[in-house]
């Protein structure tokens, strides 16, 4: 691959033919992957759960996790190669030459140790520096990342900082020793939008300041955009595209990457999100052949004939026979036909209301004072950050919180508190979806009985019966009969949400509560599942409530939105109306934050996909 | 439960140890509140085990009239129990028994007429001694092992410490310590006493050679337990977040494993040390039974054999006493080396 | 609706317990284990069908050495030795595993009610379980036969209580953390009964590590029933025992070790190779769930 010319002036990091594999059965995570990093440059590495960048970045710095191994290649840092040093040789460079930082704070930051002790050992172990000299280091980086620089505050130890200080103290000490190049490993994964911004905002100055070199992976383009020069597409363990960035957004050559693109939710347009249909293979059951053909539109037999080659297609390398003749130019997304149903449907009495409900955790109070409605047809999205009390209040309308006030009706009639004290009726009239598709199966039991619990419970059927019954549901989530007698550990996260899809629709609800359903999904999951609501919703005139974090999923899906911020609804309004002229501060802000792809200078508004579930 | 734990399952994981729901939770209260809750949790264990005593000795089937005094008329039988107010409903009867108890007056034994408490004493010391000298060896030797067990993982170092350790907890302490006698002090070699001859008022530490046998059959017994959950413990931190953290910050390797890794292994340590000192108070029994060794163990034995009543019940209310007071000890050095429950109070 | 149906890979064919027996046997332990175990499990079972002597009869002069007649010399009183050993592990083995059986039984059932109820309930059964804790376990057994006398059925309903809190305490740790599950709570919305969902959800995730557990009391009840024999509570004079031949030849020990070793290699044998079983079972089950999700 011919390196970019920009960079080509300096290179700081060179990856060669660099091959990682699952060191009992000598499967490949990464194979072939060749890349360079320009200094100053940052390179976004990005993919989907399964697709080796996490590894492939790893590599940089020697490393190999647990059970894998580098088996081939050559990893030049700084003029240093990486795969030649000793042991002790590798553990000067790191850290000094080549930092890391990591993807959960949470975890990565000792529970028994002190802040400041953990910065400074950095400075000790590598530097002969005085006790002085190394606080004024650590004193004068920690200014820069804007922590304390305080003697009580490298006192403190990981858990006495929120999420978003954590993560600047991991940054602080990948910066003490001023290195080369800095690998971070989907730095802002786990935070909420606003505290990612201020996390991207001062990694981007840091990457400025000391004019360092930085591989930053994610699963998330939007952010990858906003941050890198130059962008390396990942799937199932190659590099199938590498360019910059600009052309990589605005004309992607690789047919998965255009996919990927239209996979993600686009917060200022309603757009049709674009699925990838079936799964990243893992390691060991890769095809011969491109990797991606058997989930491509435009495979021909070739395709899987031959390992492609690298196609030059403008400024990109494209892993793909068919790059050029392919090629269609500047991306168009195409836009969703507004349906019918998609209109304001708030017609006539409400299904579902809520009015003036407040609910405690323990003495303290979570909501206060919330009301909405729900209109059959209907989808309200309830949007909201860590802590703002979305997921108490979807709760508390399934009658799983116990501690809540006030007042909702369904069809007018008040309900009880809890699930106990409801009904069986109204319990199989309002169905819940879970968040995780990974918790709400039992492992231990087939899809078929987790599907046939509603129908014994509510219908009373059993043996023929419920199992016609199962079947239809799990048909109407495209999923066949068959999948009765799996478990969920054969099923993907995908398929698995749809089983879990299935098992609400059994009851045959009106109401359906979807509770995060698609943060543990990747993107291209998220969009088919969300492709799956919207037909449930229109064919069989159910009212969601659609509970999320990520407000460019909410044009999408929901003809109405709610923001619900520290327990209370700070704007409500019809979709286009809230996102379009948003008038609460907080909801302005959760707009601003929310991370969008750059398109050829002109910013396009493009949210963060979901977080993948890894 | 992390996979690792899970080999071990059913041997104590670090998080169901004595801790569980005694630990601290939620924050707020004060570090005093939490102490003296535990404590009083504590007595209120005792007080369980007191009942459990009582109602075992005091009530059930087995006439200790008839028992002590042989064949009676029933006049001398109801005599006997006015004496020591069998007699008065049940309640009035524990608590004059718990009263006695609490100040010590454990009466003397039947047997040999001697005071409990005078028994206890000499007995006790002999057991002290034993179980102590076998924890100070064990405690470190297990850790150790344990740790480097860690290190290696799966390497033929780790596969020949795994067997050995699987072999010996599996066999039951008098079997090894019978093993050991067999092997040095009567057939192969003969350097070592079989027996332990320790005459009324002296005491174990005058007699050292008396010691070795006994205390490297309770090594032996009790390493393998805490080694494996060392071992465990270390494999989980040596594979979390933070330990990949630090060597990705170029780490020295006796750095990581020195203060990363055994800092948060610590708690593992402490609980290790506890479940130590309480499986040799258990396994002291048939211990010195083989050895015939003069500590409590044997003393229970025999005092089992003759029906002392009140020997039993003050011995084992010595036991039960020390597990729940090794317990508590446990706990709050726990809450004192883990910054993240002692940073819950202020 | 998306048009295409879902392709789902082709079925696996061994499924989670099965499948982690398959490979627990297939590691070198857990072989050598099993054939220890069933070795040892033979001799017991089926050794009194061999012997040649009856075991509490006096045949020859005390402490002979091996020779043809008596391959294994003979005791303290001048009884066969192998005859003995032949006799003397049936008691052993059934106790053990009957007290084993019960403890985890009681226990389990015990545990999964403490950690779904999360109420008084759980607090009052789990202090319960923590004064039973206090007494080590042989101290237990020795307190009660003491009072009640030594009776088979009684001790192994004793060692059986001793597990009652341990079990309890693994079974309700696994509990607390299912029942934390969306899946429970997914069964809780609709409104199934929760004697279905202790069947039917908890107890399907809670049977594995219940195995394990059984292995690992299983081995210790062998280690406490034979020491329970060995002080004298257990089965009596003169029927044959190994926990009993070693204390009952104790004397002999300088002059004839084999009355005494026998015994402690075949106690010690079938507890080596249940634990040997149980770890490859328990390897195997952390890998399987650890290689998944």
């Amino acid at each position: 691959m011919t390196p970019d010319p920009a960079a080509a002036t300096s290179i700081v990091a060179e990856v060669e033919g660099l091959r990682v594999e699952v060191a009992a059965s000598g499967a490949e995570i990464v194979d072939q992957a060749s890349f360079t990093v320009g200094e100053g440059e940052v390179v976004g590495l990005v993919g989907e759960s399964g697709s080796g960048k996490t590894t492939a970045a790893l590599a940089l710095l020697g490393y190999a996790r647990r059970g894998t191994r580098i088996a081939a290649g050559r990893v030049v840092v700084a003029g240093i190669d990486m795969l030649a040093l000793s042991a002790e040789e590798m553990r000067g460079v790191r850290g000094k030459v080549i930092s890391y930082v990591p993807q959960d704070p949470t975890v990565a930051l000792n529970p028994g140790l002190r802040i400041g002790l953990q910065l400074e050992e950095t400075l000790s172990e590598h530097t002969g520096a005085s006790a002085a000299e190394r606080a004024e280091r650590i004193a004068t980086v920690l200014e820069e990342v804007r922590l304390p620089t305080d003697r009580q505050f490298l006192k403190r130890y990981a858990h006495q900082l929120s999420g978003g200080q954590q993560q600047r103290v991991c940054i602080a000490m990948a910066f003490l020793l001023q290195p080369k190049l800095i690998v971070m490993d989907e730095p802002t994964t786990g935070l909420d939008v606003s505290t990612q911004a201020h996390v991207l905002k001062i990694i981007r100055e840091m990457c400025q300041r000391h004019r360092a070199s930085a591989v930053y992976v994610s699963h998330d383009l939007a952010v990858i955009s906003n941050l890198a020069q130059r962008v390396i597409v990942m799937y199932a363990g190659r590099l199938v595209e590498v360019g910059p960035s600009d052309a990589i957004f605005e004309q992607p050559g690789h047919p998965y990457t255009a996919k990927l693109i239209e996979a993600i939710p686009d917060l200022e347009a309603k757009m049709t999100l674009v699925a990838i249909p079936g799964k990243v293979p893992p390691p060991g059951q890769r095809p011969g052949g491109c990797v991606f053909a058997d989930r491509c539109d435009f495979a021909i037999d070739k395709c899987r004939a031959a390992a492609p080659p690298y196609e030059k297609l403008r400024e990109q390398d494209v892993l793909c026979i068919r790059a050029v003749e392919l090629d269609r130019g500047k991306r168009q997304r195409s836009a969703q036909h507004p349906t019918a149903a998609a209109g304001t449907g708030a017609q006539g009495p409400a299904l579902l209301k809520v009015a003036g409900v407040d609910a405690f955790y323990g003495e303290r109070q979570v909501l206060a004072g919330v009301s909405f409605e729900l209109h059959p047809s209907e989808c309200i999205a309830l949007v909201g950050e860590s802590g703002s009390g979305k997921t108490t209040l979807s709760r508390a309308v399934a009658g799983l919180h116990h501690k809540w006030t006030g007042e909702i009706e369904v069809d007018q009639t008040p309900v009880a508190t809890t699930v106990a004290q409801r009904p069986k009726e109204l319990c199989r009239r309002m169905q819940y979806v879970f968040q995780s598709p990974f918790n709400s199966l039992n492992p231990r039991r087939s899809i078929g009985d987790a599907v046939r619990g509603p129908i014994q419970q509510f219908f009373g059927l059993r043996g023929k019966a419920a199992d016609e019954r199962v079947a239809a549901a799990l048909e109407r989530v495209s999923l066949p009969a068959r999948a009765m007698d799996r478990y969920p550990d054969e099923l993907s996260g995908g398929e698995r949400q749809r089983v879990a899809i299935a098992r609400a629709l059994a009851a045959e609800p009106e109401i359906l509560i979807c509770d995060e359903v698609t943060s543990a999904l990747d993107t291209s999951v998220q969009a088919a599942i969300i492709d799956l609501l919207q037909d449930l919703q229109q064919q069989e005139r159910l009212g969601i409530l659609f509970v999320t974090h990520n407000i460019a999923l909410v044009r999408t899906i929901a003809e109405r939105v709610l923001v619900l911020s520290e327990g209370t609804v700070v704007e409500e309004g019809l979709t286009a109306t809230v996102l379009d002229t948003p008038h609460h501060p907080y909801t302005r802000s959760l707009i601003e934050d929310t991370p969008n792809i750059t398109e050829g200078g002109q910013p396009h508004r493009v949210v963060a996909g979901a977080d993948v579930g890894e | 439960m992390s996979s690792d734990a899970l080999v071990q399952a059913g041997e104590p994981a670090p998080g169901d140890l004595g801790l569980g729901s005694d630990l601290p939770r939620s924050g707020g209260a004060r570090l005093s509140v939490w102490v003296l809750r535990r404590i009083a949790l504590s007595l209120l264990t005792l007080l369980g085990v007191s009942i459990i005593v009582f109602l075992a000795t005091q009530t059930l089937p087995g006439d200790p009239a008839r028992e002590i005094l042989g064949h009676v008329t029933p006049a001398q039988v109801a005599a006997f129990n006015k004496l020591h107010g069998l007699d008065k409903p049940l309640l009035t009867q524990y608590v004059d028994w718990l009263k006695n108890t609490v100040t010590g007056s454990f009466g003397s034994s039947i047997a040999t007429h001697e005071a409990v408490t005078h028994l206890i004493g000499r007995r006790g010391l002999n057991t002290l001694a034993l179980v102590l000298l076998s924890a100070l060896i064990s405690i470190p030797l297990s850790l150790l092992i344990g740790t480097i067990s860690a290190v290696r993982r799966d390497r033929p170092v780790d596969h020949g410490i795994q067997t050995v350790l699987l072999t010996l907890t599996a066999m039951p302490e008098f079997v090894i310590a019978l093993l050991l006698l067999v092997l040095f002090a009567t057939t192969v070699f003969t350097w070592l006493p079989a027996v332990a001859v320790i005459g009324p008022g002296e005491t174990a530490f005058q007699n050292p050679e008396m010691l070795v046998l006994p205390v490297a059959a309770l090594v032996l017994a009790v390493v393998p337990y805490v080694a494996r959950l060392q071992r465990a413990t270390m494999i989980d931190v040596l594979e979390s977040e933070y330990v990949h953290m630090a060597r990705l910050k170029g780490l020295r390797e006796g750095t990581i494993i020195r203060r990363h890794a055994m800092r948060n292994s610590l708690v593992a340590a402490i609980q290790g040390s506890s479940l130590t000192l309480i499986y040799l108070t258990g396994g002291v029994v048939t211990i010195e039974f083989l050895f015939a060794y003069p500590g409590l163990g044997s003393a229970l034995t025999s005092a089992v054999q003759t029906r002392d009543l009140p020997v039993i019940q003050a011995i084992v209310l010595v036991f039960a006493a020390a597990y729940v007071l090794i317990n508590l000890c446990a706990d709050l050095l726990t809450v004192y080396v883990t910054p993240k429950l002692r940073t819950q109070f202020r | 609706m998306s048009t295409q149906a879902i392709e789902l890979p082709a079925a696996r064919a061994g499924r989670g317990r099965r499948s982690a027996a398959a490979r627990a046997l297939r590691q070198r332990r857990t072989q050598v284990g099993l054939v220890i175990t069933l070795l040892v499990l033979a001799v017991a079972l089926f050794g009194p069908l061999f012997a040649q002597y009856e075991p509490s009869a006096i045949v020859s002069i005390p402490a002979q050495g091996p020779s043809a007649q008596f391959p294994l010399g003979t005791d303290a009183l001048g009884r066969d030795v192998l005859s003995r050993v032949l006799w003397g592990g049936r008691g052993l083995v059934w106790m053990a595993f009957l007290a084993t059986a019960l403890g985890v039984l009681v226990g389990a059932a015990l545990g999964m009610l403490a950690g779904y109820s999360r109420s008084w309930l759980d607090d009052a059964l789990m202090r319960t379980m923590d004064v039973i804790l206090a007494f080590p376990q042989i101290i237990l057994v020795l307190l009660f036969v003491s009072m009640l006398g030594t009776k088979l059925w009684l001790v192994s309903v004793l060692i059986a209580i001793s597990w009652v809190p341990q079990v309890a305490r693994v079974a309700r740790g696994v509990t607390t953390e299912i029942v934390e599950r969306e899946y429970i709570q997914a069964a809780e919305a609709i409104k199934t009964p929760a004697r279905r969902i202790l069947r039917k959800e908890v107890l399907p995730n809670i049977i594995t590590p219940l195995a394990v557990e059984f292995g690992l009391r299983l081995t210790w009840s062998i280690a406490l029933v034979a020491a329970i024999s060995f002080l004298g509570f257990g089965i009596q004079p003169p029927n044959a025992d190994w926990g009993l031949m070693i204390s009952e030849n104790r004397e002999i020990i300088t002059i004839q070790p084999l009355p005494l070793v026998v015994p402690a290699v075949c106690i010690a044998l079938l507890a080596i190779g249940t634990n040997f079983v149980t770890d490859g079972f328990a390897r195997a089950v952390a890998r399987t769930s650890g290689g998944e999700g």
